[in-house]
């Protein structure tokens, strides 16, 4: 291995520090940092109202934080306050750019319903990146083989079950080659027997070597693709690491709490 | 029934019909070229933008059209400046004044109707666009505007026909439209009855037309959208 390979492994592709964020009086997150390596599956657990989800969010400013640095493969988001006092860009352009290397996979899967399901996935490769028309439709056809809705690319989100509706949004993240794929509780939505369809998807993305941040309440997921797990109490990360130390061997009462109430 | 005075009256009522179908698509036209950008302004969340909006399409939807096309037509020839301006050949003109009517009127209902849509659209959506990186503008381009006019179809082929009946007060503005044919025939022949229900019948026809393209609108862009679309489409 050259050193330059060596080091691209130990720079992080996403860095997060400090984040703050309060909605009204209420203080969601009281200063969290994560680092996500190239390859790493990180998860965040806890109990809803931990702020998590609010985490994520924040990570693509879908939420403004009110503090906190992001950086994205060593280019850091310029943030500056608004007027109400939370971050929000500095320059719109970098924002565009910034989302489009993330890409988010919604709890309520938010394709869009006027589009097809082909449409769907090439709307941001085409609209957004630029690509050649021809060449985003391959690349979302074999997406959707991939995902197995291959034969439903026709049809509109309408008429998919909430499995396929959220593989096709998982397509739609992958189409744009994002750096770090967000999930947002990816399978809360589901019906239970749909579950494992979109889980299986999810699998197979970690073990390619995707960097992936995830908040979800699968813990046997969790503790099977995460190489690191994140555990958030009212806003500040009680614990982490590998999961199984984290998720196994809790060293506090309130993960312990949490893993033993039946959020399994 | 008097067929024959209607067999002669025939090329009236085929002016006419070309009149009404010219008055019909130019209110439409610019109705909702002008109805589209104002129902993007009345969404805006800055209330001195969407304000002046939502007072224009109150005071149109809030008074009769055939007044707002008195106070075009006999209302501004009061004024001198009025008058004296550049203008005054175009807005003395039957034409102009009927179509301003028709399409001022119309662009108040469209844009309410529009502005419901976008406000109505589910907020994840706009939520995932952003997500994406896409652009204020491509936002609306690309997914708000065309999701929102897919969900007003039904809703504006319903004031495409409330616009068609509507352009029958151009007769009384001197232009001969399909109405003014059937006054024009009247006046020749003394035959009320027949003279109407020739223009009845034919606003019926369009209407009919109108309904039928609107439902196959419907069914090629709204339906793929609802979840029952197998049973509809």
């Amino acid at each position: 291995m050259t050193i330059a390979t060596t080091e691209s492994g130990v720079e992080p592709v996403l860095a997060v520090e400090n984040l703050h964020k309060h909605f009204g009086g209420r203080e969601v997150l009281k200063g969290v940092s994560l680092s996500a390596r190239r390859g790493d599956v990180i998860t965040l657990v806890g109990s809803s109202g931990s702020g998590k989800s609010t985490f994520l969010r924040c990570l693509n400013l879908l939420e403004q934080p009110d503090q906190g640095r992001l950086r994205l493969g060593g280019e850091e988001l310029m943030l500056r306050p608004d007027r109400d006092g939370s971050l929000t860009a500095v320059d719109k352009r970098q924002l565009r750019r910034w989302r489009s290397r993330l890409a988010m996979v919604f709890q309520s899967f938010n394709l869009w319903q006027h589009l097809s399901v082909l449409e769907n996935v090439t709307e941001a490769p085409i609209h957004v990146l630029g690509q050649a028309p021809d060449r985003a439709r391959e690349q979302a056809c074999k997406l959707l083989e991939r995902v197995g809705v291959g034969h439903r690319r026709d049809v509109y989100p309408a008429q998919l079950s909430g499995g396929e509706q959220q593989r096709v949004a998982i397509a739609r993240a992958l189409a744009i080659e994002p750096e770090v794929m967000l999930f947002d509780e990816p399978t809360s939505a589901l019906d239970p027997e749909r579950v494992g369809e979109v889980l299986a998807v999810m699998r197979e993305l970690a073990e390619e070597g995707r960097t992936m941040i995830l908040v979800t309440h699968e813990m046997a997921f969790a503790r099977e693709v995460s190489s690191h797990v994140i555990f958030l109490h009212q806003g500040v990360i009680e614990e982490q690491g590998p999961p199984r130390e984290v998720l196994d061997t809790p060293r506090s009462d309130r993960l312990r709490q949490f893993l033993g109430s039946g959020l399994k | 029934m008097n067929a024959q005075a209607l067999i002669d009256s025939l090329p009236l009522y085929a002016s006419g019909l070309w009149t009404t179908l010219r008055l019909l698509l130019a209110s439409l036209l610019i109705g909702g070229c002008l109805a589209l950008p104002l129902a993007v302004l009345r969404c805006l969340p800055t209330p001195w933008l969407q304000a002046p909006v939502r007072a224009f399409t109150y005071v149109i939807r809030g008074t009769p059209m055939l007044v707002q096309l008195f106070l075009l037509y006999y209302g501004l020839a009061q004024f001198e400046f009025v008058r004296d301006s550049v203008l005054w050949p175009v807005l003395s003109s039957a034409w102009f004044c009927a179509i301003a009517a028709f399409a001022i009127n119309s662009c108040a209902y469209t844009t309410e109707m529009l502005a419901g849509a976008i406000r109505a659209l589910p907020f994840g959506e706009i939520e995932a666009a952003q997500a994406f990186g896409m652009s204020r503008a491509q936002l609306m381009r690309r997914i708000v505007l065309p999701a929102a006019m897919r969900h007003c179809l039904p809703a504006y082929g319903n004031e495409v026909v409330m616009i068609l009946h509507g352009t029958s007060l151009a007769s009384v503005v001197t232009l001969m439209d399909l109405t003014g044919a059937a006054r024009e025939t009247n006046a020749r022949y003394y035959l009320p009855f027949e003279a109407f229900i020739a223009a009845a019948a034919i606003y019926f026809l369009l209407t009919f037309i109108l309904v039928s393209a609107f439902r196959a609108a419907e069914r090629r862009w709204l339906a793929p959208l609802r979840r029952d679309a197998v049973n509809i489409g």
